[in-house]
């Protein structure tokens, strides 16, 4: 699913150059429950929005699903990022004026998927994380965790390859956090892959597998109960 | 289908964000509209001024009778030279510049009745030639003085509209007999009104016109008051004023030169002088006109760049989301339309109605009368919306541009 060899990541702000990432070495299968974890700066976040092609490594090969990240224009990496890859940020990033709903709609209207068809997905989604009755409010009428499952399930509207999240938890209180993770969990039980940054070891047990990061490189990478070398 | 998917969404979001929508709206309509009004109130004060200026004629010289200041050909100065009915043919015929002349016999205090009503009034004496030169039109129903009326010394009466109304009242004129230092007259026309800047010995409105063969007889005159004459062209008016001179120069014997023989009033150079502070008047309103445009450009562009950093993030939720680059700037292009299009038609529709309310106000003879006539013009309209607009979509694009042209992690990341 994905295969990352020798990624580098440099800002050049023109004072400084800050390597975030120095050479990252990552496989990740189909049906995997990924957690990265690491203290603030090691590069974690970048590593997520590489993934995600929200971001683009300065140097190295990266192929998603298939399709080598560098070989594809902006466009096309447009509809990767709609197709294929579904976020969830730590501050939820909804649009703050429009509602639940259209806020779940958004990816589909890029992806220009008929006025009938959204309406089925999204009213279907917004009732799989609980909030059928929550469709018409906006974001600020809703509860942190609220806010996350809206963002989860457009993160999920498009049926993606890959479910990225960020540090979803950060910004909720444990009750609401733990409502998210085992909203995650059964999402992986129905067979979807997932990578999610967390600090939270209590959340990182809940993982397949613990990808530790600092100052920009893989630590190393554990299969809960046995030690495995994930740099190959 | 598409395209039009990414439509509604605009058409949803401008929903969403009616306030700074309506704000930049009406900063655009509000420039639009103080623009429009000041040049129409300008444009419409310029309209009044020419008018004003033609109420006493167009391209006239008045001249009256002066003193000699020059010894000649013998004779001493001090001269008095007066001018006569037989001046007025000789200089008509000499003169083929001269497209109209009359001579003018004034009559003050003279006793106007009509029925128990008494006033005393100027009468004035002339030729038929006055009606388009001094621009003594009548009102429907009646005329102003002919030839036969001269030739014949008839005793009609041509009356100023205010004279008339006072004299009057509301009754019909026309045809009534009225009486003039006790004498009989029949009213044949009463002037329609007029607005009159310039005058010598009062508004046209204020006085009665009668034929100068009349008025020489009943009053047994020798000498007219004045002669009034139009040009064809204002550049022939110097030549003119010279050739009278030598003209009349000569039949009375002073030096052309002497320019206290006569004396002349050229309200051509006047009109110039005039026209001249009223293109100073229009700079002055262009002036102003241009900083209002610039204050509602620093209006709209600070709406516009106030909402950048939300709309950066909001960009980059998008980007985030898969929308392409065209597609966040086919909406900022869209927005900036209807920004620029609504503003100024709001505007524009507000000037108009303001400026057809002002025009049906009857403003009287006040000064009100200068500035009552705003006239809108569609393209001041139209080049303040585009401006304001352009000022809007500049603003908000380049940001916007900027925003989509980045990775979108940079966007959301945008403090």
């Amino acid at each position: 699913m994905i295969k990352m060899e020798n990624i580098w990541r440099v800002y050049d702000t023109g004072k400084i150059k800050v390597e975030a990432l120095r050479g990252i070495n990552l496989n990740i299968k189909e049906g995997e429950f990924v957690a990265i974890m690491g203290p603030s700066g090691s590069g974690k976040s970048t590593l997520m929005h590489i993934v995600g092609c929200l971001d683009t490594p300065s140097s190295g090969y990266y192929s998603l699903d298939g399709t080598v990240i560098q070989e594809v224009d902006d466009n096309q990496l447009a509809d990767i990022r709609n197709q294929k890859v579904g976020f969830v940020f730590q501050n939820f990033n909804l649009l703050t004026y429009a509602s639940a709903y259209e806020n779940v709609e958004l990816p589909l209207i890029f992806s220009g998927v008929s006025a009938a068809e959204r309406h089925r997905r999204v009213t279907d989604l917004l009732k799989r994380v609980g909030l059928a009755d929550r469709m018409d409010h906006r974001p600020n009428e809703l509860s942190g965790g609220q806010q996350q499952r809206v963002a989860i399930a457009r993160a999920l509207v498009n049926n993606p390859r890959i479910i990225l999240a960020d540090e979803p938890t950060g910004n909720l209180d444990s009750q609401s956090g733990e409502e998210i993770i085992e909203l995650f969990n059964e999402l992986w039980r129905q067979g979807n892959t997932i990578v999610m940054i967390t600090h939270d070891p209590n959340i990182s047990n809940h993982c397949e597998r613990i990808i530790r990061l600092k100052d920009g490189l893989i630590e190393n990478g554990v299969y809960q109960g046995e030690a495995a070398d994930i740099g190959k | 289908m598409k395209s039009w998917y990414l439509f509604r969404l605009f058409t949803r979001e401008m929903k969403k964000q009616r306030k700074r929508i309506a704000l930049t709206v009406s900063a655009i309509a509000w420039g639009t509209l103080s623009i429009i009004l000041l040049l129409a109130f300008g444009q419409g004060l310029k309209l009044q001024l020419g008018k004003a200026n033609k109420g006493l004629g167009v391209n006239i010289v008045i001249m009256y009778g002066g003193q000699t200041s020059k010894i000649y050909q013998g004779l001493p100065r001090g001269r008095t030279i007066r001018l006569t009915d037989e001046d007025v043919t000789l200089l008509k015929e000499k003169i083929p510049q001269i497209t109209a002349i009359s001579g003018e016999y004034d009559l003050y205090g003279a006793s106007f009745t009509y029925g128990k009503k008494t006033l005393t009034e100027r009468v004035t004496g002339v030729l038929p030639a006055f009606e388009d030169m001094r621009t003594h039109f009548p009102q429907a129903g009646g005329r102003f003085i002919d030839a036969l009326d001269v030739n014949e010394r008839r005793r009609v009466v041509f009356l100023g509209d205010e004279l008339k109304q006072r004299l009057m009242g509301d009754d019909e004129a026309v045809g009534k007999i009225i009486t003039i230092n006790n004498i009989p007259f029949k009213v044949v026309g009463v002037l329609q009104k007029k607005m009159q800047m310039s005058m010598y010995g009062g508004p046209d409105a204020d006085k009665a016109v009668i034929p100068s063969s009349t008025l020489q007889t009943l009053e047994g005159r020798q000498y007219l008051n004045r002669i009034v004459y139009q040009v064809s062209d204002t550049r022939w008016a110097p030549y003119v004023e010279r050739q009278v001179f030598t003209i009349l120069g000569k039949k009375y014997r002073f030096n052309p030169d002497d320019d206290k023989a006569l004396y002349i009033w050229d309200t051509i150079k006047q009109t110039a002088i005039a026209s001249t502070i009223l293109d100073g008047i229009q700079i002055f309103l262009g002036v102003i006109g241009a900083l209002t445009i610039l204050i509602a450009s620093v209006g709209v562009a600070n709406i516009m760049y106030v909402s950048v950093k939300e709309r950066t993030r909001e960009i980059g939720v998008k980007r985030a989301l898969g929308a392409k680059r065209v597609h966040i700037r086919r909406q900022f292009i869209m927005e900036a339309l209807f920004i620029a299009i609504s503003g100024g038609l709001i505007g524009g529709a507000a000037a108009l109605i303001i400026i057809k309310i002002l025009q049906g106000i009857p403003v009287g003879d006040g000064p009100l009368q200068f500035l009552g006539k705003p006239t809108f013009s569609l393209g001041i309209a139209l080049a303040t919306a585009s401006i304001l607009g352009l000022v809007g979509l500049a603003a908000g694009y380049f940001p916007s541009r900027r925003a989509a042209a980045v990775d979108p992690v940079e966007a959301l990341r945008y403090e």
